[in-house]
């Protein structure tokens, strides 16, 4: 892989991509600010920016470092109230949103609740939800950014978290959550995956600059579906590397860590 | 694979609080609606509000907003076997927690400090049996919330379903009586004392939140059994008269009010000041150890007289003064 860029600038750069101008996207903490901050500053002047905290389309001085801080609502259309955006959602008004999560499994399920041990005693205890339940129940389209390895891709989560397809097509609807509802893509340091149709499954969709096929299923814990046109990710330009690291992230808050 | 989560009706852990919207009448029926002064101490407001066993809720972000002043007091008062909502909670579950001040939590969401990483005190005790936990989401605490502002038993929602968040939460499922369809069901959350920073405050306890993000603070100051305000600043009762569309939170929700400047350090305080990233990180540094964890405890809350002996330990006026500049982009740096 080009040796001129960090795996961190690369998901945000990547990230930002898939955001469209015009669009409402719920912002979850860290690498997604970021992402959407470098969109707003480039292709996506016009996008609709939601914090659960309850800011919308902040035009921020800086990086957040909370979701609910206040450059979220720096001159903001609104600073509302969590329970107004998450109504928001649930009445079908926001169209993306983006995520990360300590597991994910082929059907895009995330746990960022427990690893290992029982519910009241687990191994290792992370924090929660947060809003992802609500995002990816009740969002459009639910995208993940995350680095990709076999510890992180599993065969099965240890806790369900947050929705994905569950276990298969129509298991979202059966369960009681709105549907057209689910899993869009998950953009990885190593390729940008989106979901089977038929089975609701992860298949690779394009690979990043320098990465095989086998690479990527290699760093993965299931068995990958490819999609018949696979294509080649364009590596992070340089306009946005210097955006990302001069006006988005200066601090290095995101992709210096 | 996951078929079981897919068809289940009921969460299967403890509900804390009791959700019977008649009960919670009873007690608001009786609740002083006079306009009467009711600005007292961090000291008073904690020893006479709170009582070992309550179910406590704090207004805020987690490190947003957040009454810093008063969680200080808990923790020093050495308060008990307390409940708490983990609602969008950081700095607050972490205080509780570490301290020993909980044993039981509804989690949406504890240990993180978002971009800063996780909290090493607070994952040792949430981590622990000690702590009695039931799982939700941000939306939905938020909307337990409502229902309790409401007066209601219940709110009907459509997320949480087939996932181990519904399961391990203490929600239902219901039909709708209108269109046959299947939503989650969320017990209203009627916490004994909520506690909540503002901007302003009138002595009578009418809340203004000036700048920012308002959370769910509107229904938990109404959801609350009590409540406790710590403000930035108090305010002539005419200032509340002369701009009543701002009043987030009316006098009758509050039981008691103080008057705390800074008092969200080292939160971030919309409008007035940035988060101490400096203190985060010498925080965040010392809790990896339980001796460590003990110190810091020991040097910024126990054996500190109050809040304003705190102030002048974590760096004084200048410190404040610096964290005001980046707040209003006058000057900024990592402080």
């Amino acid at each position: 892989m080009c040796a001129d860029y960090n795996p961190l600038e690369l998901l945000v750069c990547i990230g930002s991509r898939i955001i469209e101008d015009n669009s409402t996207v719920f912002v979850g903490t860290g690498v997604p600010m970021a992402a959407t901050m470098l969109a707003q500053k480039s292709h996506c002047p016009n996008v609709i920016a939601i914090f659960e905290a309850g800011a919308v389309a902040p035009q921020m001085p800086g990086m957040p470092i909370s979701v609910g801080d206040s450059r979220t609502s720096y001159k903001a259309l609104i600073a509302s109230s969590m329970n107004d955006v998450m109504e928001a959602c649930q009445r079908g008004m926001v169209d993306y949103t983006f995520l990360g999560g300590a597991q994910i499994d082929m059907y895009g399920n995330l746990n960022s609740t427990m690893l290992g041990g029982e519910y009241q005693e687990p191994k290792v205890r992370l924090p929660g939800s947060g809003g992802a339940n609500d995002l990816a129940s009740l969002c459009w389209k639910t995208n993940v950014i995350t680095p990709m390895d076999k510890r992180r891709f599993v065969e099965k989560v240890d806790f369900i978290t947050t929705p994905g397809y569950l276990n298969g097509k129509g298991a979202r609807e059966a369960a009681g959550l709105p549907p057209g509802t689910g899993p869009y893509k998950v953009i990885t340091n190593l390729c940008i995956l989106g979901y089977d149709d038929e089975t609701c499954r992860m298949r690779v969709e394009s690979l990043h600059p320098g990465v095989t096929f086998e690479q990527v299923q290699e760093n993965c814990g299931f068995e990958l579906l490819k999609a018949d046109n696979l294509e080649i990710t364009p590596p992070p330009t340089g306009e946005e590397l210097r955006i990302l690291r001069e006006e988005v992230d200066p601090e290095g808050y995101i992709i210096g860590r | 694979m996951y078929d079981d989560l897919i068809g289940l009706d009921a969460g299967t852990e403890e509900l804390f609080t009791d959700p019977d919207p008649d009960k919670a009448r009873e007690f608001f029926h009786h609740k002083n609606r006079g306009l009467v002064n009711k600005v007292t101490t961090i000291e008073q407001a904690v020893s006479v509000h709170i009582k070992d066993g309550d179910y406590i809720a704090v207004g805020g972000f987690g490190h947003v907003r957040i009454p810093t002043a008063l969680l200080y007091e808990i923790v020093r008062q050495k308060k008990r076997n307390l409940g708490m909502a983990g609602h969008t909670s950081i700095y607050d579950s972490d205080l509780l927690a570490t301290a020993g001040c909980i044993d039981r939590c509804d989690i949406s969401y504890v240990i993180g400090y978002e971009i800063r990483g996780l909290s090493a005190s607070a994952r040792r005790a949430f981590q622990s049996k000690e702590i009695r936990k039931t799982d939700w989401s941000n939306g939905a605490l938020a909307w337990r919330f409502a229902a309790a502002a409401a007066g209601l038993s219940f709110v009907p929602s459509r997320h949480m379903l087939g996932t181990d968040t519904f399961k391990r939460s203490a929600a239902k499922t219901v039909t709708c009586p209108f269109t046959g369809k299947k939503f989650a069901a969320l017990p209203a959350l009627y916490p004994d004392v909520a506690i909540i920073h503002v901007h302003n405050a009138d002595t009578f306890g009418n809340c203004q939140i000036t700048e920012g993000i308002l959370v769910s603070d509107a229904y938990l100051a109404r959801a609350g059994k009590k409540v406790i305000v710590s403000c930035e600043r108090l305010v002539p009762h005419e200032e509340i008269r002369a701009n009543p569309q701002a009043t987030t939170i009316p006098y009758w929700c509050v039981d008691a009010v103080v008057e705390v400047p800074y008092g969200s350090h080292p939160g971030n305080m919309p409008g007035e000041y940035w988060f101490d990233e400096d203190y985060f990180k010498m925080y965040l540094d010392a809790v990896k150890t339980e001796e460590g964890a003990q110190k810091v405890f020991n040097d910024y809350i126990y054996n500190v007289k109050g809040f304003g002996e705190y102030l002048e330990k974590i760096g004084g006026v200048k410190k404040m003064r610096d964290l005001r500049a980046i707040e209003k982009l006058i000057y900024m740096n990592k402080c």
